[in-house]
């Protein structure tokens, strides 16, 4: 039976971007709009809204998400990371620098996304064959690079982070 | 996009949930991944005023052999399946389709268990577990239940699952050392649905077929079983002739529908070559 009346509101906890924010969430809040409108976080973007594309994934403990296809509800007690959480203060991270070395965006409108796949990707595999960073981010669609500077700029990134350690 | 209002509600034991399901009806839906429920809750196709979060229950992602069949827990994630040694190493066929079910990303979250509840004519799972043999085991308040996935798929969308019915499990009986085949898919990108999709389990004694298994995917308002060529196979040894034959069956048995993805007469073909291909797989076991 379909009810009028008010849906809960629950109260969760989830650390995003390292910072712990406790949130009075309806259930059906998507995280995408969790992010973008209660905490102002519009680096991640709404592209397709339909799991396709992938510019909304963030990292949900680790794990890139589709954000657009996860409650903010299910986020309770979990650690996200979104775009602005890559880069320490005005040290960006080595896929932000990555993607601005190889020229890995033109419209930009997929780059969060992208970045966070590969940055999982890196975390997992640092050191990832062009088929594997393909691989990675057939989930993210571009709609400008035709991907060649994408794969380059997680090469780039892997090629740095390594020097770097 | 927001869907319908819903109560939403995370039980963290399995009796918790089903008591939960009992107690909001039919209504109710179960959440898993929700890389295919929330998607349509979104569009309003679905609008369930209830979702039980399975996710905080233990003991639900367990991937392993047991008592001579795969067990496959309900929470287990698409990845889990793609990464696993197990698959590959003693489940080929299920190990070459993992990496093929949707996009990297939504593999992430996405289950086998979900896939299957869900019933989607054009998805993955269904094929494999009919090619395979497979079961689905089921918790209500009655106790629990395992459905043959012959019996399991009744529809689009719609399975033998009863509305206060949990699926916490698939079964997939361990092939034998004589055995193999594969699962080939045509897609127009990654993610996409399956324009048709092919799974292929034979098992061999002697030399010839012992047992074949043919399952389908988007050529029907279900996964199908192509059951004349199944039957063709058996007994036969795995030669040209008869692998024409099959593929040749299976396609006319396959009921596909014109859409964007192509014609009738197009599908009907690549389930032949598909059937055809991956046949000639399963025979290098043979070999």
């Amino acid at each position: 039976m379909i009810t009028e009346t008010k849906p809960t509101i629950h109260e969760i906890t989830a650390t995003v971007n390292g910072t712990e924010h406790s949130l009075a969430v309806e259930p059906r809040l998507l995280l995408v709009h969790l992010l973008r409108e209660k905490l102002a976080l519009t680096g991640t973007h709404v592209g397709c809204d339909t799991t396709n594309c992938g510019a909304c994934t963030v990292l949900v403990d680790g794990v890139p998400v589709k954000s657009c296809t996860y409650f903010a509800v299910q986020a309770n007690g979990k650690a996200v990371t979104t775009v602005e959480g890559l880069a320490d203060g005005a040290q960006l991270h080595p896929v932000q620098e990555g993607f601005k070395e190889e020229h890995g965006l033109q419209c930009g409108f997929c780059t969060p996304g992208m970045m966070l796949v590969s940055k999982a990707l890196l975390e997992e595999n640092p050191d990832p064959t062009e088929e594997e960073i393909r691989w990675a981010i057939s989930g993210n669609i571009c709609r400008c690079t035709g991907y060649q500077n994408i794969v380059k700029a997680v090469q780039w990134a892997a090629k740095n982070s390594k020097e770097a350690s | 996009m927001y869907p319908a209002n819903f109560e939403y509600v995370a039980p963290t034991t399995l009796d918790e949930a089903l008591a939960l399901l009992q107690e909001h009806g039919e209504d109710a839906k179960v959440l898993a991944g929700g890389q295919s429920l929330i998607p349509l809750m979104k569009l309003r196709f679905a609008a369930p005023t209830a979702l039980i979060d399975i996710n905080g229950i233990s003991g639900l992602d367990r991937l392993e052999e047991e008592g001579g069949a795969l067990r496959v827990g309900a929470l287990v994630r698409h990845k889990t399946c793609e990464r696993s040694e197990l698959l590959r190493e003693r489940y080929g066929t299920i190990g070459d389709a993992a990496p093929m079910i949707s996009d990297p990303v939504v593999r992430n979250l996405g289950t086998v268990g979900g896939s299957l509840a869900h019933a989607d004519p054009q998805g993955d799972w269904g094929a494999l577990m009919l090619a395979m043999r497979g079961e689905v085991v089921a918790r209500g308040p009655d106790g629990e239940r395992t459905i043959p996935i012959d019996d399991f798929f009744q529809g689009p969308f719609m399975t033998a699952l009863e509305p206060n019915e949990i699926l916490t499990e698939a079964r997939i009986p361990t092939p034998g050392e004589q055995s193999g085949g594969t699962y080939l898919k045509l897609e127009r990108k990654v993610g996409d649905y399956a324009t048709v999709g092919v799974a292929v389990h034979v098992s061999f004694s002697n030399g010839s077929v012992g047992q074949a298994g043919i399952g389908l995917t988007g050529v029907g308002p279900m996964n199908l079983r192509a059951v004349a060529a199944e039957q063709a196979l058996a007994g036969q040894a795995l030669e040209d002739g008869t692998i024409a034959e099959a593929a040749r069956l299976a396609a006319e048995e396959a009921q596909p529908r014109a859409d964007v993805r192509g014609t009738e007469e197009y599908k009907r073909n690549v389930v032949r070559v598909y059937v055809e291909r991956a046949l000639r797989k399963a025979a290098e076991v043979a070999r």
